[in-house]
């Protein structure tokens, strides 16, 4: 803790409860001036609820809230902002097609002239070593820099309290170094910092105290410190946890080669594929890492079909593929997870039957003639709901219905059940509870054992070092030389996902 | 305090039970409108629902009207519906429609006087055609110019009326008919003919092709993978693509059988109860299969009671404008009502409303 332990926000007793599930439950904490205070949980454990009641977004049903000594209450984000709470979202609202200086102006409630402005924004970006130009385009910016246009509009309002929801979930390990060096520095300056994440070794390297969430409820305090990272997973978890299982395993033949797989983005300010270039083996998983929005979705369609490209670009067991479309590949064996869950894996509306049949309809064979066999579909989701453990009433509910993670292993549990001899998935366990992900992560594993070859698309360092055996990361469309996850290091793989993205490395003053 | 609560799946009951109180809510309000009018809210709502059906007076004239009315309307709709849940709104059938009954007159025509009995299948074909082409115009556009398919139907339907108005003053007009617009009478030739079929009933060719299409587009719907795409897409236009289906592909296959289904609509009209190619030819078929469609939950069993009620509405409405004087607007003001109500109560199918302070979470 820093030199003044005055008390500057203190929690009591908050209860928030929606339909069918509480978010939060008697939660209490506090935080003191210059703390950073680190806000821990898995998916789903309330911390989002908590911090959007201190932002003025949600109202509690019950409890206190104390900021500075007075009661603290705010109805709208407007009067959070007046008394000195500001909050960096892990989604940007920012206009791609505006300049920084114009997106700090919209936020503001009395924005000053705009050289003046930008003159600020140049100094207190100095100030904080995030240099950033107030002229540029947001749409030229990479993710780091977006993120700082979002901490500076944020430290123009001389913030008290400055929450960050999972800031590092859209940097490189360099942009995190850089982000740390300036959120130490407001903390000296008597800045509170309250820091939502669920990576335990940013929260030990950076936070003074942390609280753990779990299903709504606070189950500690703890000095991140004197904690080991495991220590705080169980608790987090509230369970003991066990790495994949895996054997090390004879190589097969190439079973999925991708050759100068170049293709044009249909996503608007989606990044394009240049050049792309590697082969997996049978029983070989490939991990692609990647900061979000370099490529990543891009690359799941040129494999799944959705994006046709020239012939030879992807060739599965040497036949080349490139221009066929999905259920011509999934044919040929190869078998896709997209992120989106609900809209793109699934049909929200549709029931887990009808929904089973959207993928599994060629390897499966669930029609003839053209006509459906129902009775074999309902056997198949049944199947995948038994095999994967997915946590529903029946198979006759409709997807939107499932909680996250459910529905998560419900896709991959499809995907996985045709017996492909090709699997691509990306973000396999995004939004899954850290039980749910080890049993997912184990199920890719075995596929892979049983000899298929595993494309995995991550943005999560710790799950791709653990069960991919090469590695390569996206960067602006162009995918690196993949190489043996052994002996990768941390700063290797942060210069392959694009080291600071051209960022300068700050100059903090003292 | 009322408040709207989200279902987690779409409650069945409430998705039958809406058209009910939809028709229930139309008959209230449409009470009250007609009060406000001077009549007698009881008498004008029995003389558009009870009346034609069961009145000894004007049953036997109304009550085959109901087929007739019903039969091209449930043909359109089911069309008009397979597009509309694949999220492909086509707003043109009424001129595909009468795209239908032209290019099917002008082969009948064509050919007259000859008089064998290949001559109904050609034109009843040459209808299905002229639909089908009608409804290609804004489908090609669409796939390969992204245009914008409900404008494009729907500016479509002011060019068919004109070739309409054009086709019965001048190539189709009746060369016997002492210069008057209009083609010859074809139900009056009997190789193009298309009578009723049973006297007294209204049933005619299209009524039975009606009943087959609701058949056959209820079984696409639940079994068949071509019906499970057009769902998809329209529920889940992303998942549809992952799961192979291509959006142009089935852009072409909807329009298509939308055209198709109006133009064969047409086809029956003209060689049946309307007998000839006039400018008046077409009665708004066309764009009241729209409401039909949603009136039916674009579901086709419910497409036909949806035609039916439709179809009773207007021979309902005719009469209560001549028995009782209730001008034509107020009709159209009912019929209006109808769908304002279908939508508005739609809404308890996906959300559920509680009464009370948030109260309720475990």
């Amino acid at each position: 803790m820093t030199g003044s332990s005055k008390e500057l926000l203190a929690v009591e007793g908050v209860t928030k409860a929606y339909p069918g599930v509480v978010a939060n439950s008697d939660v209490s904490f506090s935080i003191a001036e210059g703390e950073v205070h680190a806000l821990l949980g898995e998916n789903g454990a309330g911390k989002s609820t908590l911090v959007k009641m201190i932002y003025g977004l949600v109202k509690p049903d019950s409890g206190q809230m104390r900021f500075r000594g007075q009661p603290y209450h705010p109805t709208e984000p407007k009067a959070a902002r007046a008394s000195g709470v500001a909050m960096v979202f892990q989604h940007f609202s920012l206009f791609e097609a505006l300049s920084v200086a114009e997106n700090v102006a919209l936020g503001m409630e009395n924005p000053p002239p705009m050289r003046e402005l930008a003159g600020r924004i140049k100094s207190v970006s100095e100030a904080y070593g995030l240099p950033l130009d107030p002229g540029r385009m947001v749409g030229d910016l990479s993710a780091g820099e977006r993120q700082r246009v979002e901490i500076i509009r944020c430290l123009l309002q001389n913030p008290k309290l400055l929450i960050m929801d999972e800031p590092t979930s859209v940097l490189t390990p360099q942009e995190v170094d850089i982000l740390f060096t300036t959120l130490r520095k407001l903390a000296s300056e008597g800045t509170a910092i309250l820091y939502i994440s669920h990576k335990l070794e940013e929260i030990r390297a950076l936070c003074n105290e942390a609280t753990i969430l779990r299903r709504g409820k606070v189950v500690a305090t703890c000095t991140p410190r004197d904690r080991s990272a495991r220590e705080m997973a169980e608790l987090m978890v509230g369970a003991t946890l066990t790495p994949p299982a895996r054997a090390a395993l004879p190589r097969g033949d190439t079973a999925l080669e991708v050759t100068g797989l170049s293709v044009n983005s249909p996503i608007p300010f989606g990044m394009s594929l240049k050049d792309v270039n590697f082969r997996v083996a049978r029983g070989e998983v490939l991990g692609i890492a990647g900061v979000a929005g370099n490529g990543q979705d891009e690359l799941l369609l040129a494999l799944s079909g959705e994006l046709r490209t020239d012939p030879g670009a992807v060739k599965i067991d040497g036949k080349p593929m490139g221009a066929t479309g999905p259920n011509a590949r999934r044919a040929a064996g190869l078998v896709a997870a997209p992120e989106e869950r609900l809209g793109h894996a699934a049909a929200p509306d549709m029931s887990l039957v009808e929904n089973a049949l959207l993928s599994g309809v060629v390897r499966k064979a669930l029609v003839k003639n053209g006509f459906i066999d129902w009775a074999a579909t309902g056997r198949f989701a049944a199947e995948i709901v038994k095999d994967f453990d997915v946590r529903t009433p029946g198979t006759h509910v409709a997807a939107r219905a499932l909680s996250g993670g459910n529905l998560q292993k419900f896709v991959v549990g499809r995907e996985l059940s045709q017996s492909p001899a090709v699997i691509v998935i990306n973000q396999p366990t995004w939004g899954v509870d850290a039980a749910a992900a080890a049993s997912i992560r184990q199920a890719i594993l075995d596929r892979a054992a049983e000899g298929a070859a595993v494309v995995v698309i991550s943005q999560d360092l710790d799950e791709l070092l653990e069960i991919a055996d090469n590695f390569a990361a996206l960067n602006t469309g162009r995918l690196t030389k993949p190489r043996p996850v052994e002996g990768l290091t941390i700063d290797e793989i942060g210069l392959m996902m694009g080291g600071a993205h051209g960022m300068e490395v700050a100059h903090v003053g003292h | 305090m009322v408040r709207l609560e989200k279902r987690p799946s779409p409650s069945a009951f409430w998705l039958w039970a809406t058209p009910v109180l939809a028709v229930i809510l139309t008959m209230i309000a449409g009470g009250i409108m007609f009060a406000i009018l001077g009549k007698n809210p009881f008498e004008a709502i029995r003389t558009i629902f009870w009346d034609p059906l069961f009145n000894e007076q004007f049953a036997s004239y109304s009550r085959p009207q109901l087929l007739v009315k019903a039969g091209p309307l449930i043909l359109i709709a089911v069309g008009l519906s397979l597009g509309f849940r694949a999220g492909i709104w086509n707003i043109g059938a009424e001129g595909q429609y009468i795209m239908g009954a032209i290019f099917g007159a002008a082969v009948g025509l064509a050919l007259y006087p000859i008089e064998t009995r290949w001559v109904f299948p050609m034109m009843v074909a040459a209808g299905i055609f002229g639909g089908w082409l009608w409804a290609m115009i804004p489908a090609i556009l669409k796939t390969r110019f992204n245009t914008n398919e409900i404008l494009v139907s729907l500016l479509l339907v002011y060019v068919a009326q004109n070739i309409l108005a054009s086709m019965s003053i001048g190539l189709l007009r009746n060369p016997e008919g002492g210069g008057f617009p209009g083609s010859r009478n074809l139900s009056q030739i009997p190789a193009m003919a298309n009578p009723e079929l049973i006297p007294g009933t209204g049933l005619h060719w299209g009524v039975i092709l009606a009943f087959v299409v609701v058949i056959a587009a209820y079984i696409l719907l639940q079994r068949h993978i071509l019906g499970y795409h057009i769902k998809l897409a329209g529920q889940a236009p992303k998942a549809a693509r992952f799961a192979g289906v291509s959006p142009n592909r089935l852009v072409l296959l909807c329009m298509g059988l939308s055209g198709a289904l109006a133009g064969m609509a047409g086809l029956f009209e003209v060689t049946g109860p309307s007998g000839q190619i006039s400018i008046d030819f077409n009665v708004g078929y066309g764009f009241t299969a729209i409401i039909v469609a949603f009136l039916g939950r674009l579901n086709p069993i419910g497409i036909l009671l949806a035609g039916l009620l439709m179809a009773l509405t207007y021979i309902g409405g005719e009469l209560a404008s001549f028995m009782l004087g209730l001008p034509a607007a107020a009709i159209q003001a009912f019929q209006g009502m109808l769908l304002f109500f279908l939508l508005a109560v739609d809404l308890l199918t996906n959300f559920r409303i509680r009464f009370g302070t948030i109260k309720e979470a475990r």
